[in-house]
């Protein structure tokens, strides 16, 4: 069902963990759709990322394509990081399967709000990038089940 | 290899094969033909008929062989559905079925029928007080499953069954997961119609039967020739019946001594896993329940991931978590028995042939702890947890 890339992201995911006094942090996805992914991002004073860390609750694809996102925007400005998309991650790891497209999805989303948290924190503008509309908390209350 | 997923399906056991194997190249005949060899595999099916009808009290003309469980579920409800509508439009069912009743309740729905769908209690017991409140005399069918394949929860039968015919309305019992895994008796439990699947009792893929008492008007399912009493049309299975009918031999033959090895083994994999496992919960019934099911639920933890995980062991199990089914949702039996979303996504199922070992066992539970750690190190949820309680002493 998974690629080569995908199962080898899994199973040895690069850059797992925390940074401490991140310059920021973004938490995407919610627990109910079974995926969680927050990502940290160390920025230098020339806005390049120097260090990226992830956790992530979720299936194999979700550890699979947090792994890869990080990957691809270690050492990387800003600007450069915005252009890694969910389509970048997909291609990196060499395709997922239909049903597990919204995991790259939210690989983007976590960079992005990750960005977005540096930005606030730091008063700049980054081209592109607007507040994002993932939160843990989105849909807990709206649905009955 | 560790094969704990016999709940999805089962080896078949050598002998059901051998009993199979003459009646693909030797009696090979049709058994509506009228010569010797036709008569041969007319008399196989006859004699697998007799023998899944001792086993459970029917007569043998009560049995219909089918294609499995889900075609078994799909005919006695859509069949008694339309052969009782001018009686009433309702059914109840219950909110832990199997998707091959569930769906074949939605497609009902659709065509003017109103289900009741009965919850189930923490254990994924159906409260039986729960069906007396739903039934109307509008009521022509109750359907609730033998044992729950999820959790293993088995279902007070005998006591739905009661109520339903004290109300005058048809009892139809899933019991896929049960038939040949725990003793039943039609007659005792007064079961108007059971389903049950060959694949699930060591027999093969694709067979399976439903039962059906005498004097119920049900209309066919396949039109077509005669064939079981022209109710379910076309040239039998005859391999897989004789296979079936093996199957059940085997079954009830080793029932009592397979029921107590797996309970022993059960219940060590449970106490071993909630002694050494932090954060777990064992869903459905502690002792009401499928003597070779084990489900557990591991927070902050997702059910594929440790599934990925336990293969790169060498260990087959499931999950009710949404990522193995396809859709973004759960499983609606660990959602029915008032689970949260995010502890559903981290549920696994480990069910149990007689064949398993203790060894065998110890080493799932050995990495099992390992992986859950490991998933947990990579939790943000586990993460928010640990800052919560440390924040909170």
């Amino acid at each position: 069902m998974y690629s080569e890339k995908v199962m080898d992201h899994f199973q040895n995911p690069r850059n797992v963990g925390e940074i401490e006094n991140a310059s920021g942090v973004g938490t995407v996805g919610n627990a109910k759709c079974g995926d969680i992914m927050r990502i940290f991002l160390d920025i230098d004073e020339n806005q390049i990322i120097q260090d990226v860390k992830f956790k992530t609750f979720g299936c194999g694809a979700a550890v699979a394509t947090s792994s890869m996102a990080t990957e691809l925007v270690k050492g990387k400005s800003v600007q450069e990081a915005m252009q890694v998309t969910n389509k970048a991650v997909m291609e990196a790891l060499d395709g997922l399967p239909p049903v597990k497209v919204h995991c790259s999805l939210l690989a983007e989303e976590a960079i992005h709000a990750a960005l977005w948290d540096y930005a606030q924190k730091n008063g700049i503008v980054i081209e592109g990038l607007s507040q994002p509309k993932s939160d843990i908390h989105d849909g807990e209350e709206e649905e009955e089940y | 290899m560790i094969y704990l997923d016999n709940a999805a399906t089962t080896k078949t056991a050598p002998e059901v094969v051998d009993a199979m194997l003459p009646y693909f190249t030797q009696n090979y005949g049709n058994p509506s033909s009228i010569y010797g060899l036709g008569a041969a595999s007319k008399k196989a099916i006859t004699d697998a008929r007799k023998i899944i009808a001792d086993k459970l009290g029917a007569k043998q003309e009560e049995i219909y062989f089918t294609a499995g469980g889900s075609e078994s579920d799909n005919w006695a409800l859509k069949a008694a559905a339309e052969a009782y509508a001018s009686k009433g439009h309702h059914i109840i069912t219950t909110k832990i079925e199997h998707h091959a009743i569930l769906h074949t309740c939605e497609y009902l729905e659709k065509r003017g029928f109103e289900i009741t769908y009965l919850d189930v209690d923490a254990d994924g017991l159906v409260h039986p007080e729960d069906l007396e409140a739903a039934i109307r005399p509008d009521t022509i069918l109750v359907s609730v499953m033998f044992a729950n394949n999820e959790i293993g929860t088995i279902e007070p039968i005998k006591e739905l069954a009661a109520i339903t015919k004290a109300h005058g309305a048809l009892f139809h019992t899933d019991a896929v997961q049960a038939f040949g895994q725990v003793p039943i008796d039609v007659n005792e439990l007064k079961i108007d119609m059971l389903s049950a699947s060959g694949h699930k009792l060591n027999g093969p893929k694709g067979t399976g039967f439903l039962y059906i008492r005498t004097g119920i008007k049900i209309r066919s399912f396949v039109h077509g020739g005669a064939q079981e009493r022209s109710r379910r049309a076309g040239t039998e299975n005859v391999p897989g019946i004789v296979g079936l009918g093996a199957a059940a031999d085997r079954a009830f033959r080793i029932m009592d001594d397979k029921i107590a090895k797996e309970t022993k083994l059960r219940n060590y994999l449970i106490e071993r896993i909630e002694n050494e496992i932090p954060y777990c919960k064992l869903n459905g019934h502690r002792t009401r329940r499928l003597p070779n099911n084990v489900n557990f639920s591991f927070r902050f933890v997702e059910g594929e991931s440790i599934l990925i995980m336990l293969d790169m062991k060498g260990v087959c199990a499931s999950s009710g978590s949404a990522c193995t089914s396809g859709s973004l949702d759960p499983s609606h039996v660990l959602l029915a028995i008032g689970m949260k979303h995010e502890e559903a996504h981290g549920s696994l199922r480990l069910t149990l042939s007689e064949e398993n070992t203790k060894e065998e066992l110890d080493f799932v539970v050995d990495n099992l702890k390992a992986i859950i750690e490991r998933l947990r190190s990579m939790s943000p949820l586990y993460e928010d947890f640990v800052k919560h309680n440390k924040e909170s002493v």
